[in-house]
């Protein structure tokens, strides 16, 4: 399992990688925001959750197809599913992955990216807290969408399409924790709907995942 | 979900030791999209023994390996191994570019649970390309670098498909040599799919009259399970 997430990793930071990708997705998507909406301060403050969060979901989703597909051109899934290590553990750590190399630096970089649209104080915390608890989500659904069209000739429409609906209720709770932390309203509510978003897509997905990747090897 | 290739386990008892299959195939039928190419195939392996499976393009050669290593069911008959004892190598690697040999052949060995043998480079003539970027190499030392992987699953039963491809002479030395001295003589079994001569002495099985009937049905369920 280590030795999995640890040649994941490498490989993402090699050459062709695509680590930093979604990132740089991400900064583009919020540096451009302002000149397209205007530099009204008011506006911009009050559509900063909003944006934010969907700026990051979108990056999640660029590197989704890349979960699978090139472990399936190589080769290399048949031969982890003929390996000891359970498909069900290998879905956990390909998310896992993808989280690092994606969620874990748009959680990290969302701070700087919510000054530039003059995110209002407060809500900084919650921005934190929200992407921190609901990228997982992401990775890990984004995860089974990709296991369900893997071996598909351009699949990568077919999985946003059925990835997207999925992603709703993360980024609805997500970018409404935020809005309440903004207006200095209590946001627990929508954070804990989002946790329990999460944890059970952690909970059950590498199981269907595991179950979509041996319907495909076959 | 959940299909094994072991379906129950072998009989086991001190005096049947030495006698029993590693792996036996009984009246195995398999199919290709639904559709049976392949009926009553059966055979069996001790340790120290080779299968070379013969037979024209599209017989179902990759079907069969496939069958027996797990990657999908059978439509009928039984494969009794020991769960877990096959590692399989197709036409695909699974090596990737961006690492160096050794990178890749140590993540295989720890998904395996294994160490990487020090004369295993030696074995397949990679000695000199350790630390070169596996999308650096030829077609054919990506493929003795895919080959050795098998050196470091630890498996007593190998299921290969098409193995020296893309192989010159000397590569095709090598790899029976490994399959001979490193494989079958200290007990293992390998069931390989070839056009070539590798020099083993194990006993072709050609394919051909297994063809399945084009009536022979069944597997038509398998494209929703």
């Amino acid at each position: 399992m280590t030795a999995l997430l640890l040649r994941d990793l490498r490989l993402a930071v090699r050459a062709g990688g695509g680590f930093g990708l979604g990132l740089a997705f991400f900064l583009i998507v919020i540096v451009l925001v302002p000149f397209g909406v205007g530099p009204g301060a008011q506006t911009l403050t009050l559509i900063a959750p909003g944006i934010l969060w969907v700026a990051a979901l979108l990056a999640a989703l660029l590197s989704l197809d890349r979960i699978f597909a090139l472990d399936w051109e190589d080769g290399a899934l048949a031969l982890i599913a003929t390996s000891p290590l359970p498909l069900e553990g290998v879905a956990l750590v390909k998310a896992v992955a993808h989280w690092i190399t994606t969620g874990l630096p748009l959680t990290l970089a969302a701070p700087v990216l919510g000054f530039l649209l003059n995110l209002a104080p407060p809500a900084y915390p919650w921005l934190l807290a929200t992407l921190a608890l609901g990228t997982p989500a992401l990775s890990m659904i984004g995860t089974f969408g990709a296991a369900l069209t893997v071996g598909l000739r351009r699949g990568g429409l077919l999985m946003s399409l059925l990835v997207l609906p999925l992603y709703v209720p993360t980024l609805i709770y997500g970018a409404e924790a935020v809005r309440r932390g903004a207006e200095g309203q209590g946001a627990g509510t929508p954070l804990m709907l989002m946790g329990g978003i999460t944890f059970g897509a952690l909970a059950l997905l590498p199981f269907a995942t595991a179950a979509a990747l041996r319907v495909n090897l076959r | 979900m959940g299909w094994k290739p072991t379906l129950r386990p072998l009989p086991s008892g001190p005096a049947l030791v030495y006698s029993r299959p590693m792996l036996e195939v009984r009246d195995l039928s398999v199919a290709r999209g639904g559709v049976p190419i392949l009926q009553g195939v059966s055979f069996s392996l001790g340790p120290g023994e080779a299968l070379v499976l013969r037979g024209p393009n599209g017989i179902g050669k990759t079907t069969l390996l496939r069958a027996l290593a797990g990657l999908q069911p059978p439509i009928s008959g039984e494969t009794l191994m020991e769960e877990g004892a096959g590692a399989y190598a197709s036409h695909a690697d699974g090596i990737k570019a961006q690492l160096t040999v050794e990178e890749n052949l140590a993540f295989w060995a720890r998904v395996h649970g294994q160490e990487v043998p020090e004369d295993l480079y030696e074995a397949f003539d990679l000695t000199a390309l350790r630390t070169r970027h596996a999308g650096t190499l030829s077609a054919g030392q990506k493929r003795r670098t895919g080959l050795a992987r098998l050196g470091v699953t630890g498996k007593p039963v190998l299921f290969l498909d098409e193995p020296t491809v893309s192989l010159d002479r000397f590569s095709v030395t090598l790899f029976a040599d490994f399959l001979r001295d490193r494989h079958l003589a200290k007990g293992g079994a390998a069931v390989i799919a070839t056009h070539i001569d590798l020099g083993l002495e194990a006993p072709e099985m050609d394919l051909t009259p297994f063809a399945a009937s084009p009536e022979a049905s069944g597997g038509a369920d398998e494209a929703f399970l």
